[in-house]
């Protein structure tokens, strides 16, 4: 006989003032939220462009930060759901693992620097190095992103749906870049791929997952022309 | 009639024949040699200084009887949960990918048993060495190779490294060769490639970055665990007091004798400093800001005997790293393996082709018939009994020297060989009272 499931409660936001609190405070009580805990919203105010903030939360939590944020915000992140309501500053969702980041405004640099997993969303534009050395993440930038994106990723998605700056992809490994708008040039080792089957439904997964109005159709897809896998002196001159 | 004398065949010093073999070899092949290791040439190193020993002024200390303290606190300025080793003498950082699993898992037991710390290197921790060392460093380095939250929550300490000492400002490479899939899939990469570590950090750049860095790495960890940054010696002095002023709770300072798994020659033999000059400025930055045994300094490149550790700890160190010295007590350039290292085209004691991954001890492989020649248990009694020594070593010159723990050892128990080394050393050429730079001389 199936048992259906107990109802769930409806809880009530936990406000946490960064101002009044501090930021130790904050990260403290997020890391120490397990899986079943019921705290499962949290809205953070007057960030007021601290660093570090909601870094290494493994709770499947959603959190809501009210303003703009310094660096390295939802750092290592592992299963929460985060907002960022403005502005984040260099390095947000660094070596994320999974979970899921929003940032309603631009980011600085190298926005999702080496992260494994989970998906970061940017509505706005990101500034140079987005995706440098990403490892799995997939990263949705609705504006522009900025000079050496991709910087030698591993593995993963960028979608760009602006433009891109120079240098695109440079020293790139296996991961994916699509980009919608103009690319400045691209870096070592880049070249534009075929967009296959596989690749176009990567794609509008992620442009569904990032409630982004884009068509597949627009987009280029970019990758590796793996002629540097391996140092060969003949190749010098490409680096 | 005899035979007119003619001049007998004349080398010189300039173009000598390894020169002469390197530029034959450069073009001949189209590139530079890359290898393993440290500097090969000959620096002002400890060998130059000599202790003083005791005297009608300064008593000695019983041999054995007479309590010499060896333990060091590594941690104390922010962290929650400092380190506290038995020893003055830790693993430094070598990565699997670079050394096999046996060999990290030898590092770890020898370190456990001797009572003190190994480290992780780049491409992420294994389960072999979390399992097996006590006190584990882990490394956050350019790559983020397998970095991850877990680990990061799991070890002991945190070690940003900044640069190494064989090549401060460079990075690396793994040649594909050593890419094994276990290798792959610690770094998320394909199999068989060449796996370069980046030379600077994705996501900071300069030492305001770099405090707000430590920030991240603190909170995430709950500000229990020292956080160590490693500089190559370059610019001992700044490097030391910019650690400082980033929130460090341990300068870790690598000389350019220090090894590496793999870089060029060019790179290994000429940049960066000997250690040997940058103690001294790296204490002396400590010492200006007040911090010179509250932030507690980690020397390393070149320390061998007791003798080195007592050394480096005289001129104002806290503790020593070893690497090279690790490995060949592990086995590392064995002549058990003389025949194998002449088919490699080396010998043993010269053996430097780590990163080609056809190392006869076992121990810079991914191969892993290879690899099983290195027993982890016995590789790691070797390590302790070569840990013993080195710190039995060094308290055999404290005694003489009157001091009851290895930190009481000073600058003014040592005197200098060599004006060099009397000069990157600030102590006095033997015999003398002339330091210079700093004392008019008699």
């Amino acid at each position: 006989m199936r048992v259906a499931a107990a109802p769930v409660a409806v809880n009530e936001p936990v406000v946490f003032d960064l101002a009044a609190a501090g930021l130790r405070a904050l990260n403290a009580a997020l890391a120490g939220l397990t899986a079943t805990t019921n705290q499962t919203v949290w809205r953070v105010k007057n960030p007021r462009g601290e660093h570090a903030i909601a870094v290494g939360v493994t709770a499947p939590v959603c959190i809501f930060v009210d303003g703009p944020v310094g660096y390295y915000c939802a750092g290592m992140n592992d299963g929460a759901d985060i907002t960022i309501m403005g502005n984040a500053g260099p390095g947000v969702a660094e070596n994320m693992m999974s979970g899921f980041v929003r940032v309603t405004g631009d980011a600085s640099q190298a926005a999702g620097a080496s992260a494994h997993g989970g998906l970061l969303v940017i509505e706005g534009n990101a500034s140079a190095r987005c995706g440098i050395s990403m490892k799995g993440v997939d990263i949705v930038v609705k504006g522009f992103v900025g000079h050496m994106s991709a910087f030698m990723a591993q593995s993963g998605n960028l979608v760009v749906l602006g433009d891109a700056g120079e240098a695109l992809g440079d020293s790139l490994y296996e991961a994916r870049i699509f980009v919608r708008g103009r690319v400045a040039s691209l870096g070592a080792d880049c070249e534009e791929r075929p967009m296959t089957d596989e690749a176009a439904a990567i794609l509008a997964g992620l442009l569904r997952r990032a409630d982004a109005r884009a068509e597949v159709g627009d987009f280029k897809v970019y990758g590796s022309a793996r002629k540097l896998y391996n140092f060969h002196v003949d190749h010098a001159g490409h680096y | 009639m005899e035979a007119v004398p003619r001049t007998k065949p004349r080398y010189s010093a300039t173009f000598d024949p390894h020169a002469i073999a390197e530029i034959q070899r450069a073009a001949a092949t189209g590139i530079y040699d890359i290898r393993g290791g440290g500097t090969k040439r000959k620096l002002p190193h400890f060998d130059d200084l000599l202790f003083l020993g005791a005297s009608v002024s300064r008593y000695p200390l019983e041999g054995y009887r007479e309590r010499c303290g060896t333990d060091v606190v590594l941690g104390t300025r922010f962290a929650s949960k400092p380190i506290r080793l038995k020893i003055p003498v830790t693993i430094a950082g070598m990565s699997f990918g670079s050394l096999s699993g046996q060999a990290k898992e030898a590092l770890g037991r020898g370190a456990t048993l001797a009572g003190t710390s190994t480290t992780t290197g780049d491409g992420g921790m294994t389960e072999e060495e979390r399992g097996h060392s006590d006190t584990l460093v882990y490394q956050y380095l350019p790559s983020r190779y397998g970095m991850n939250l877990r680990d990061l929550r799991r070890a002991d300490a945190i070690e940003i490294v900044v640069g190494q000492g064989a090549k401060p400002g460079g990075g690396g490479m793994l040649l594909g060769q050593k890419i094994s899939p276990r290798v792959a899939a610690m770094r998320n990469l394909p199999e068989g490639i060449d796996q370069r570590s980046a030379c600077r950090h994705p996501d900071w750049t300069g030492p305001d970055d770099l405090e707000i860095k430590i920030l991240e790495l603190r909170e995430l960890t709950g500000w229990e665990k020292p956080i160590y940054v490693k500089v190559g010696a370059s610019r001992p002095y700044y490097d030391t007091a910019l650690a400082v002023k980033a929130g460090a709770d341990v300068v870790v300072l690598d000389g350019m004798q220090g090894g590496t798994a793999a870089t060029q020659e060019v790179f290994i033999e000429h940049v960066g400093i000997p250690i040997l000059a940058a103690i001294r400025p790296a204490v002396q930055a400590l010492q200006d800001l007040g911090f010179h045994r509250k932030i507690q300094l980690i020397v390393s490149g070149g320390i061998r005997t007791g003798a080195d550790v007592a050394k480096a700890l005289a001129l104002g160190a806290d503790a020593v790293s070893i690497g090279t010295a690790a490995l060949i007590a592990l086995g590392d350039n064995s002549p058990e393996f003389e025949a194998e290292y002449e088919k490699l085209g080396t010998a043993a004691g010269a053996y430097d082709d780590w990163h080609e991954g056809r190392d006869p001890a076992g121990i810079t492989t991914q191969d892993p018939a290879l690899a099983a020649r290195l027993d982890p248990v016995l590789g790691g009694r070797r390590l302790a009994n070569y840990l013993a020594v080195l710190t039995l070593e060094a308290q055999a010159i404290a005694r003489a020297c009157g001091k009851s723990h290895l930190h009481n050892l000073e600058p003014e128990d040592l005197v200098a060989l060599t004006i060099e080394a009397a000069a990157m050393a600030q102590v006095p050429l033997a015999g003398t009272n002339w330091i210079p730079g700093k004392t008019v001389g008699l």
